[in-house]
């Protein structure tokens, strides 16, 4: 498969190579792979958007490795290979620019609001902010390294709710599967969880004047070995294309 | 002992294994702020999960004492149907992933789990997010080491002090208490230090099942895990406690087991 692949692209240079210095050459030399390293809230949205980036781009792989964006920024710092860095916050791509580990600036590339998240059907009846501190009721969150904790803390503090989680879970996705499984009554994640959960999980909004609109910044690594295929990525991310795919799984837009 | 000429293939080889073992270790030793260990130990996160670490640990440890031994002594000394399904299946979580067990857990256990529900709606008794599953999670894990090494114990024990015991007299229990445990007192012990280095060093399942929070489900794993995130030198501290800790439990088990070797 991969033999036949290089094949083609042998073919493909050669081709460029017989054309001439008259042109733009056929291919953009887009091939190779590229690692992004993204946040758990982009599980669904960023293996749709790698999906159809590979299908325009025959020859060129994206591989996905998902975390809470700290554990990310943990992995990058101590030597994984990544080439691009996509963050649920600008305080750990703001940490990962200072350690010196980004090339280029970091391109915002969608928003994200919050919301409760509680067992389909909301069997706990679970209105608002205040239920949360209602004795009863188990509410668990992301922990404060982890941007969706940090958010959470962020909205209870200006509804002046006292809401104790009973966990701290290490990513965003862990919450929603806890309350999936029945483990816990409700927790305060991305709008986009809730949607991507579908039909096993019930939302219940959070007032705007109280909830935070989360910003997504996208960068190159610096280590990375394909700048010329992350670059593309992220332009494709940021595209017509790119951005109604993201906001087909429930982003607000990049700007 | 005739000293044995070690062919250079097998010395190169065993040289990069051992290195293997030995760089990682290093690496924690070399990069950690020795500067700021006394502030890292002492800070109170890391207080509350070495305490939470030990306190659930030994009841881990005590659990799988009462309920190992017993199964230990019915793979050694009883035969029946399905013995070896059953002893597979008693020690199968020291190969399950622990994850895998944390989540087999929740399905027992959990709020919704085959006796969690039950326990629910007639007790009002709810294990996940408790220290009570954080033991739980962890007995799981570490209890096979305990039947495994007791069992061993049993079967290379001489029974005929047993028997000699029984025809001077003795009943059972007294024969159990006073003459097989006494004999199978290093295997005991080495079950139960295995056990407690399993159970203190426990993460997967605990995280799964029992969540992570300071002071009620955080041990030292879960913080050593988070800290990476947002303390790093702190977490380096930590690793380094857990692993003086197993080094210890080892150092201590090859006395016991092998003389001095």
């Amino acid at each position: 498969m991969s033999n036949r692949i290089s094949a083609l692209i042998c073919v493909a240079v050669l081709v460029c190579a017989c054309g001439g210095n008259g042109g733009p050459p056929e291919t953009t030399g887009l091939s190779g792979s590229i690692s992004v390293f993204a946040a758990a809230s982009l599980t669904e949205s960023a293996k749709a958007l790698g999906t159809s980036f590979q299908a325009a781009h025959p020859g060129a792989t994206v591989q996905l490795n998902f975390a809470g964006s700290p554990t990310l920024v943990t992995q990058i710092e101590q030597g994984a290979s990544a080439d691009l860095f996509a963050s649920a916050d600008t305080t750990n791509m703001n940490k990962l620019q200072a350690d010196g580990f980004t090339v280029g600036t970091p391109r915002v590339f969608a928003h994200n609001t919050l919301e409760i998240v509680v067992a389909a059907g909301n069997p706990k009846g679970i209105s608002g902010l205040a239920d949360l501190a209602k004795p009863g009721v188990i509410y668990i969150t992301a922990a404060a390294t982890v941007p969706a904790g940090k958010y959470a803390l962020q909205i209870l503090a200006s509804a002046g709710v006292k809401a104790t989680p009973r966990s701290l879970e290490t990513d965003v996705k862990s919450v929603v599967s806890k309350i999936e499984l029945g483990e816990a009554d409700a927790g305060i994640v991305y709008v986009t969880d809730v949607k991507a959960a579908g039909s096993k999980v019930t939302g219940v909004p959070i007032p705007d004047s109280v909830n935070v609109i989360a910003t997504y910044p996208m960068v190159a690594v610096k280590r990375t070995k394909n700048s010329s295929l992350g670059n593309a990525f992220i332009s494709y991310v940021l595209s017509p294309d790119g951005q109604a795919i993201l906001q087909s799984f429930g982003f607000l837009p990049a700007s | 002992m005739r000293r044995e000429r070690v062919p250079v293939a097998v010395a190169v080889l065993a040289a990069i294994g051992a290195a293997f073992f030995i760089l990682p270790l290093l690496g924690l030793i070399v990069r950690s702020p020795w500067g700021d260990a006394v502030k890292a130990l002492t800070a109170p996160e890391t207080v509350e999960a070495l305490k939470l670490s030990l306190a659930a640990s030994l009841s881990a440890t005590a659990i799988a004492l009462i309920l190992g031994v017993p199964l230990a002594w019915v793979f050694a000394r009883v035969e029946f149907r399905g013995r070896n399904l059953l002893r597979a299946l008693t020690t199968l979580p020291m190969v399950l992933p622990p994850v895998v067990g944390g989540i087999a857990l929740l399905l027992a256990f959990g709020r919704r789990g085959l006796v969690g529900s039950w326990l629910d709606s007639t007790f009002g008794i709810t294990l996940p997010f408790t220290t009570v599953g954080v033991v739980m999670a962890e007995t799981f894990v570490a209890m096979p080491f305990l039947i495994i090494t007791v069992e061993a114990g049993l079967r290379s024990m001489d029974r005929r002090y047993e028997e000699a015991a029984r025809t001077l007299g003795a009943r059972r229990w007294t024969v159990f208490t006073r003459v097989t445990l006494p004999l199978i007192g290093p295997s005991l012990f080495a079950g139960a230090v295995l056990c407690w280095a399993r159970a203190l060093g426990e993460f997967g399942a605990t995280i799964t099942f029992a969540g992570n929070f300071p002071g009620v489900t955080q041990t030292m794993p879960l913080a050593v895990y988070l800290l990476l995130e947002s303390n790093q030198e702190a977490s380096y501290i930590l690793s380094l406690v857990l692993l003086v800790i197993s080094l210890g439990v080892l150092v201590t088990l090859r006395h016991r087991w092998l003389g001095s070797a």
